[in-house]
């Protein structure tokens, strides 16, 4: 289970921009083997947190561990980034600067050969190898983005914003893609400010605001922190008397239909009793709240 | 991987894409016609010996002193072969030589009796020209360290414009991959002189003066350090200059200081090339030593222990501007949106190694 031996740990980080805090003891860890979402609005220092852990910005205060070690350039090097910034080499061969890219990882000329050639087939791009980058669409483009921080087999996977720019049907290739290497026992740790393609994606959830950690956690256990219990009620009639009923706070309420809170503990079967005693009762569940109502609660 | 394998993989992939850019190969085709043709184009445009049209009782002589000589039977024949243009020159009794505008020099002197000359302080012979070999040499250095330096640079912002700098930060260090590029330009720097050169001397062994080539041997013998390290020095300069601003269109902004550095000393030495003081300083001042001390050296000016004494100045002055070049350069890496003052560029010393 969770031990720091296969985890990349922020801890205390802390940053600055001429004066303006960025981040502020910063801490969370991405778990081998589990997908972890990095969700948080524009300029909630997302990207900063990302290049502090590649090395690419130094952290004024705190640091960043991969298995319980602090991170040197050559564990660094056996990651696989992929910046907020895209950019490859616009007019080198799609192919070869992947394999570059891979042998400045510290992979061998042949093994770097191999999984670009495995990779690229698997984003459907490999009938355009030879094809100079800025030949390719913007969304094979991203494509290649994508292969670039895959290709070195990495131990740590750090990846901003990777679905913005990719059509529906790269998503899921990319998804899939990610998927695997979080099985194989990669940490994937990924920002998006898509929150349906995090709910669907992750199983760990960091949320930032303003340079703060609001939450870190499973998904499940955000839910039962930071949301009420929630259900739905749906009767023959109306179901506007729930409004007074002891202890319920209503959501929503159309005519027969109503969505309500109870106090985190409650028992919900006095309240499915009580429309029963009122009536037929013809749906009656509980309703897992989305992740943008966790997002709504703990980052504003 | 440690930072020399990084460093060999990054020179390498300067020096793959350099070689398939068209205007490099275009441009090195077109300095090597121009050295094919400086080097051959005279000997093969010179007319050769003259043509002398003679009567029998003088034509072996004009004969041993190497002139094309075409027998005619009588004077008068020899006049109307130089007037119809069928010779350059005819001897005539007395002997008279004719000829139609100028007098020819190489028909006169085989003619001419020479009086002995004793030399009391004897010079080494020049050819003509040699003069100008440590200029041509100055020449070329400027040239070659102007191109590739500005190239350099154009990588660097290349890589900033494009936003790949950040993967490679993330894998390399800045070090590592500034040298692969200093490495690449003057791998290709001096692999386009040497073609050149390997040009001009073939040329000039088959076409022209070996004399001449004798005198470049040990010249150019000393132009090789001094050309390294002055190459170094500046394409450090070129390197911080590029890591300054984050778009090509800008790089004008930055390359005018450091195209006075270069130009200035270059032409200091030109002008004061006869002041013997003035060409000491400069052959030790590390921007100006690679042109100035190679002159010095040819002319002969210059002691056995100053040449090496003014390379060390040079290298240790290569090593400084390149670790300053490194340190800016990691200061201005990620600053993507704009350019970066230089005081801004040494503090913020970003990536971490």
């Amino acid at each position: 289970m969770a031990s720091v031996m296969n985890m990349l740990r922020l801890d205390g980080v802390d940053r600055s921009f001429g004066g303006r805090r960025v981040l502020q003891n910063v801490s969370f860890d991405a778990e081998a083997g589990r997908m972890t979402g990095f969700v948080g609005g524009n300029g909630a220092g997302k990207t900063t947190a990302m290049r502090i852990i590649l090395g690419v910005l130094a952290a004024d205060a705190g640091q960043v561990t991969w298995r319980g070690a602090p991170l040197t350039r050559a564990v660094r090097r056996r990651f696989g980034y992929m910046p907020e910034e895209r950019g490859l080499y616009p007019k080198m061969a799609i192919r070869e600067q992947l394999i570059y890219l891979a042998r400045l990882h510290g992979m061998t000329a042949s093994a770097a050969a191999r999984n670009t050639d495995t990779l690229l087939e698997r984003v459907g791009l490999a009938d355009r190898g030879n094809d100079l980058l800025e030949k390719l669409s913007l969304g094979n483009q991203q494509r290649a983005q994508i292969v670039a921080a895959l290709v070195p087999d990495p131990e740590v996977l750090v990846l901003d914003e990777p679905f913005s720019g990719l059509d529906p049907l790269a998503v899921d290739t990319v998804v899939d893609v990610l998927k695997e290497r979080a099985a194989a026992g990669v940490p994937v740790l990924f920002s998006s400010h898509q929150l349906d393609v995090v709910e669907r994606l992750c199983d760990d959830l960091v949320i930032i605001s303003a340079g703060t950690i609001r939450a870190a956690g499973s998904r499940t256990q955000l839910r039962a922190t930071h949301t009420s219990p929630r259900y739905e009620l749906v009767v023959e009639n109306d179901a506007g008397w729930l409004r007074d009923h002891p202890g319920v706070t209503l959501v929503e309420l159309e005519g027969a239909r109503a969505v309500f809170e109870l106090p985190r503990g409650a028992d919900e079967q006095p309240v499915l009793h009580a429309a029963l005693a009122r009536g037929p009762v013809r749906g009656f569940q509980p309703v897992v709240p989305s992740l943008a109502e966790i997002f709504r609660e703990v980052a504003l | 991987m440690n930072t020399l394998a990084a460093t060999q993989l990054v020179a390498a992939r300067e020096i793959r894409a350099k070689l398939r850019d068209r205007t490099f190969l275009l441009s090195t085709l077109i300095f090597l016609l121009i050295a094919a043709a400086a080097t051959t184009l005279p000997s093969l445009l010179s007319d050769g010996p003259a043509t002398v049209a003679a009567t029998p009782e003088v034509s072996a002589e004009l004969r041993a002193a190497g002139l094309e000589v075409r027998e005619v039977p009588d004077d008068a024949a020899a006049e109307r072969a130089v007037r119809d243009g069928d010779t350059d020159a005819a001897v005539v009794a007395g002997p008279t030589v004719l000829a139609r505008e100028e007098a020819p020099a190489d028909v006169v002197a085989a003619l001419s009796v020479e009086p002995p000359v004793r030399l009391l302080n004897p010079t080494p012979a020049e050819p003509p020209g040699a003069v100008l070999v440590p200029f041509v040499f100055a020449f070329v250095f400027l040239l070659t360290s102007q191109t590739f330096g500005v190239q350099i640079a154009q990588s660097i912002i290349e890589e900033k414009q494009t936003r790949i700098v950040e993967i490679l930060v993330a894998a390399v260090s800045v070090r590592a991959l500034l040298l692969g590029k200093m490495i690449a330009g003057t791998v290709l720097a001096l692999g386009q002189i040497a073609l050149v050169a390997l040009v001009a001397v073939v040329g000039l062994r088959l076409f022209g003066d070996s004399e001449l080539l004798n005198l470049l041997g040990p010249a150019i013998g000393w132009f090789l350090p001094y050309f390294l390290l002055g190459f170094v020095l500046i394409a450090a300069l070129w390197a911080a200059a590029g890591a300054l601003v984050s778009r090509l269109e800008d790089i004008g902004t930055v390359a005018m200081p450091v195209q006075l550095v270069v130009m200035i000393p270059f032409f200091g030495v030109i002008f004061l090339s006869d002041n013997a003081f003035a060409m000491q300083v400069l052959s030790y001042v590390p921007f100006s030593a690679p042109t100035a001390m190679p002159l010095r050296l040819f002319t002969g000016d210059a002691a056995g222990w100053e040449p090496p004494l003014s390379l060390a100045l040079l290298l240790v002055t290569a090593l400084a501007v390149l670790a300053a070049g490194a340190r800016v350069y990691e200061g201005s890496l990620l600053r993507t949106n704009g350019n970066t003052s230089l005081r801004t560029a040494w503090r913020e010393r970003e990536t971490v190694d």
